[in-house]
């Protein structure tokens, strides 16, 4: 018998965290360290933290890290990368810290296209502060102030951050995975690569992930997949928007998600996916 | 005895389980069950049944980082996608 999966990604100092039952960000944490490392930056890779669940990473993540103030991730990438160009810098953010406190940071170091990847857990609630809703929460969400679920006649409508950024000149890459099933977290982390290669080639790379808070969500762990799918990503559509500088469309991202949904429901069957 | 052959296997790290039945649903060819006992954090842990593919579904799904999967060595034409 061959290891085919390691048990945790070798960027990663201990299996144990704070993280709730069923929650999504160890899953998108396990596909940007394990793409760090496939692609031998582990040494060059140098992470912005934002504020939230996973900044409880930051101890136990092996790559160096800066830690930034609500929002501000993108700046301080910034920053770190106009000091040191041959590093690969990346921000790690949630939808509260993204797109609510620090939406401008986002758009500005998009708009100027700076070589900086970021990264986006969203999950539709503030699930470190307490469980409100956040920008990104879609309508009819139950979260902990919008127990009848998000109106958009008091509440307002979601942002849809991948879509908006996406429309930026100095955006190049602009993906939005998820981690509802295996499959979905296989493509993730090859979003994850493809978006720090588009750092090495000078420009601005975005991947958005939809994760899961059951906690938040006043749901059991196991039907958060389910759950997310049927709310965030009906809304939130999953696939690769912006790609060499060109943005897809809605129809196309659908076809695209039906096709690779049965690739990887395929390869699972014929034993399995390369981790 | 078994008669149902395992063309791979996982270790499970039961004691860093949370009970979160992720990876249930999962497995392709539901091997996987939850225990009836809990670890010492009192959560229910999945056990493994025989009809292993070493598929890493589970490991993929697992917020816990619980899984660790072996595989039979196979020819490369029957390589599995990348």
């Amino acid at each position: 018998m061959k290891l085919v999966g390691q048990q945790k990604p070798e960027l990663l100092l201990t299996e144990t965290h704070h993280m709730c039952p069923g929650c999504g960000e160890p899953l998108a944490l396990r596909g940007y360290l394990e793409a760090i490392q496939e692609l031998g930056l582990s040494q060059r890779a140098i992470a912005v933290a934002g504020i939230g669940c996973y900044t409880s990473f930051s101890m136990t993540t092996d790559v160096d890290l800066v830690q930034a103030l609500h929002g501000r991730a993108p700046s301080v990438a910034t920053g770190v990368k106009r000091m040191l160009p041959d590093s690969i810098v990346f921000t790690v953010q949630g939808d509260g810290d993204m797109v609510n406190e620090g939406l401008q940071e986002v758009l500005h170091t998009a708009a100027r296209g700076e070589a900086v990847t970021c990264i986006l857990l969203n999950n539709g609630v503030f699930g470190e502060t307490g469980g409100h809703m956040t920008a990104t929460s879609v309508i009819g969400q139950r979260t902990k102030n919008t127990l009848d679920g998000r109106d958009a006649d008091y509440h307002g409508y979601p942002i849809l951050i991948g879509d908006l950024l996406a429309q930026l000149q100095g955006a190049a890459y602009v993906a939005r995975g998820s981690v509802h099933n295996a499959g979905a977290v296989a493509r993730t982390k090859r979003m994850f690569k493809r978006a720090f290669q588009t750092q090495m080639d000078g420009g601005f790379s975005f991947v958005e992930v939809l994760t899961m808070c059951p906690t938040g969500w006043f749901i059991p762990t196991s039907e958060g997949p389910d759950y997310m799918s049927a709310t965030l990503g009906e809304v939130h559509i999953m696939g690769e928007l912006k790609v060499d500088g060109v943005v897809k469309s809605t129809d196309e991202l659908h076809e695209e998600n039906v096709r690779k949904a049965a690739e990887m429901e395929q390869a699972l069957a014929r034993g399995g996916i390369d981790t | 005895m078994s008669t149902v052959k395992s063309k791979g296997t996982v270790t499970i790290a039961v004691e860093t389980c949370k009970g979160c039945e992720l990876c249930i649903p999962a497995c392709p060819p539901a091997v996987l069950t939850m225990s009836s006992t809990v670890n010492h954090l009192g959560y229910h842990y999945p056990e493994l049944a025989d009809g292993c593919t070493g598929c890493a579904a589970c490991l993929l799904i697992c917020p816990d980082f619980v899984f660790e999967v072996f595989r039979e060595a196979r020819s490369p034409a029957a390589g599995a996608a990348t």
